[in-house]
């Protein structure tokens, strides 16, 4: 074989063997194992402060996709107006809805108890309800199927397993369990490809989803400096730091930039 | 039995049929994963712990992947129980083995993508052994047409071994690009790599096309082969550019969009065919080399009464 061709074909196989790595580099690594016990310290409500505020979105908002569901008739003949998807909802109030706000940083080492009410994340209309939501580590999870149809529920997690689990009509509800932090695992159903829902795993239970109205509130914070991130499935995430008082009420504001916008 | 074949018409038809069933099944794979409904199905072999679930939204693709499966896995075994029966040629008896052996491992492949959760290596490892899988059948498609029946002009001897090197690295390198496209499609790698692969095989393409135009004009057969190599060149080519084009203008669907289906599954499966070619191509040019002990003379067709 000519010395060309063994060049040609090593230099692929490089190639090949290069890209290949740097894709598995990229690859975010699975912490194993729950996060080590950490030790309790209550927190005062006489001095629990609070973090408030709104995620604004500036440009141009992007045109909704409307969902087409005549793969599955049975999604179909629940909705008589146009379904649209959720991936970017900008309120009118040019607020930005979907928006997971949480504390990043700030708490040092304080545990706190898994609450003992669970979180809900329906099926229903072959859309999940809520879109994004937040749970803590070991919380439970209960996966209601409200439709007349069969859904399978898929989350994809890199910190902790996955699952992939029919439903029927009618079925009794699952239960999911996570383990470890993940900010946020998605959550898909293959057999309606455009249902999406993230949920946010922490360990601690200050977090919140902006709704309608964009706002966001977080309540029962010692005082101390932190981090808070906002995290939006299109834009990313975008942090500030802040330091609180002892019961002061913080404003402050979050900014996602769309097409047009700068 | 002696190494001599006749040309049989119902056998050649019946390789043709299950080649046509596995280029089906190869379509219908390339929907499911298009329409990321490789886990539309939880569980395997038995589907929602049935034979036949509602064939409703991803369900349809990937079952009916399944169904199809099964009835080329079942074609595939007649095939070589019929070529292990009658066939006096002994690498083809292997072949219709191998066949069916891959066909088995197909099967297996798939059911530990969905148990396992489509682990990006077995995806990959079942993407490309499709395309064998493919290769395979219309091999023996081939080995059993009219066409292998009938004597063959030898090639130059001074042309020979280059233009075997030549079919065997053209085939190699279409492979390699059905791999790198796997890889694409199961996001392990990068289009780049993939772009890199179609040089390779524009290269590869046009240099054997070129020499079987100039060393081997006689050859009705092969020349017939390099037209069709280009031809489906030229359309991966286009549908790839395409490809690549309407998913970046539908990167922000919520769903896949039936463009974009149709494109990708259309590249996916002339890939399949950009192979069989090429491998058809190899066969011939090995034997008109007329060089190996695998392809002896064949008994030539019965001639018609005038």
């Amino acid at each position: 074989m000519k010395r060309t061709q063994v060049l040609t074909i090593v230099l692929l196989a490089l190639f090949v063997v290069v890209a290949a790595c740097k894709k598995e580099a990229e690859a975010p690594k699975v912490e194993e194992g729950p996060a080590p016990a950490a030790t309790t310290a209550a927190i005062d409500p006489a001095t629990a402060a609070t973090v408030t505020g709104k995620v604004v979105f500036k440009g141009t908002p992007p045109r909704r996709n409307r969902i087409r569901m005549d793969a599955e008739p049975n999604c179909v003949a629940i909705h008589k107006q146009p379904i649209y998807g959720e991936e970017v909802v900008v309120n009118d109030n040019n607020t930005l809805r979907y928006v997971f706000i949480y504390v990043k940083e700030g708490l040092g080492d304080r545990s706190f108890p898994s609450p003992a009410q669970p979180a809900v994340l329906d099926q229903k209309g072959c859309m999940y309800i809520p879109h994004v939501a937040g749970v803590m580590v070991n919380q439970e999870l209960h996966v209601l199927n409200s439709d007349p149809t069969t859904h399978n529920i898929h989350p994809v997690p890199v910190n902790n397993r996955e699952k992939n689990v029919s439903m029927p009509p009618g079925a009794e509800k699952l239960v999911f369990t996570f383990p470890r932090e993940e900010v946020l695992i998605p959550v898909k159903c293959n057999v309606h490809p455009w249902m999406k829902s993230y949920i946010g795993v922490l360990r601690h239970p200050f977090f919140a989803v902006t709704g309608a109205d964009g706002s966001f509130t977080i309540k029962g914070l010692p005082p101390g400096e932190y981090v808070i991130e906002a995290w939006h499935e299109k834009y990313g995430a975008t942090e500030q730091k802040l330091t609180l008082a002892t019961k002061e009420t913080k404003t402050i504001e979050f900014t996602f930039t769309g097409a047009g916008g700068d | 039995m002696t190494n001599q074949s006749t040309y049989r018409p119902g056998l050649h038809r019946y390789a043709l049929a299950v080649g046509v069933c596995t280029w089906l099944l190869l379509l219908a794979g390339a929907l499911v994963t298009s329409n990321d409904a490789g886990l539309a199905v939880p569980d395997w072999p038995l589907s929602y712990g049935k034979l036949m679930p509602p064939m409703v939204g991803g369900i349809l693709y990937e079952h009916g992947h399944r169904l199809i499966a099964a009835s080329v896995g079942l074609l595939t075994i007649l095939l070589a129980l019929w070529l292990w029966q009658t066939e006096p040629r002994r690498w083809l008896r292997r072949l219709g083995l191998l066949a069916l052996g891959l066909v088995i491992l197909q099967g297996l492949l798939g059911g530990i993508t969905v148990l396992f959760f489509l682990p990006s290596a077995i995806s990959v490892a079942h993407a490309c052994l499709a395309q064998l899988f493919f290769s395979t059948v219309v091999s023996i498609a081939l080995a059993t047409s009219p066409t292998w029946h009938r004597p063959v002009l030898p090639l130059e001897s001074a042309i020979s071994p280059r233009l075997r090197r030549l079919a065997v690295l053209t085939a190699a390198a279409v492979f390699a690009q059905l791999v790198l496209g796997a890889l694409l499609r199961h996001k392990v790698l990068g289009v780049e790599a993939h772009v890199f692969g179609a040089l390779v095989v524009v290269a590869a393409i046009l240099r054997v096309a070129a020499t079987i135009r100039r060393h081997a004009a006689a050859h009705t057969a092969l020349q017939a082969t390099a037209i069709w190599l280009r031809r489906f060149l030229v359309l991966q080519l286009i549908l790839g550019v395409a490809a690549y084009w309407v998913r970046l203008l539908t990167r922000d669907a919520s769903q896949p969009e039936p463009v974009t289906v149709l494109i990708t599954v259309l590249h996916v499966t002339f890939g399949a065919l950009l192979l069989a070619a090429s491998v058809v191509l190899t066969w011939q040019v090995y034997r008109a080399c007329g060089r190996t002990h695998a392809f002896p003379a064949p008994t030539p067709l019965p001639q018609r009464a005038a």
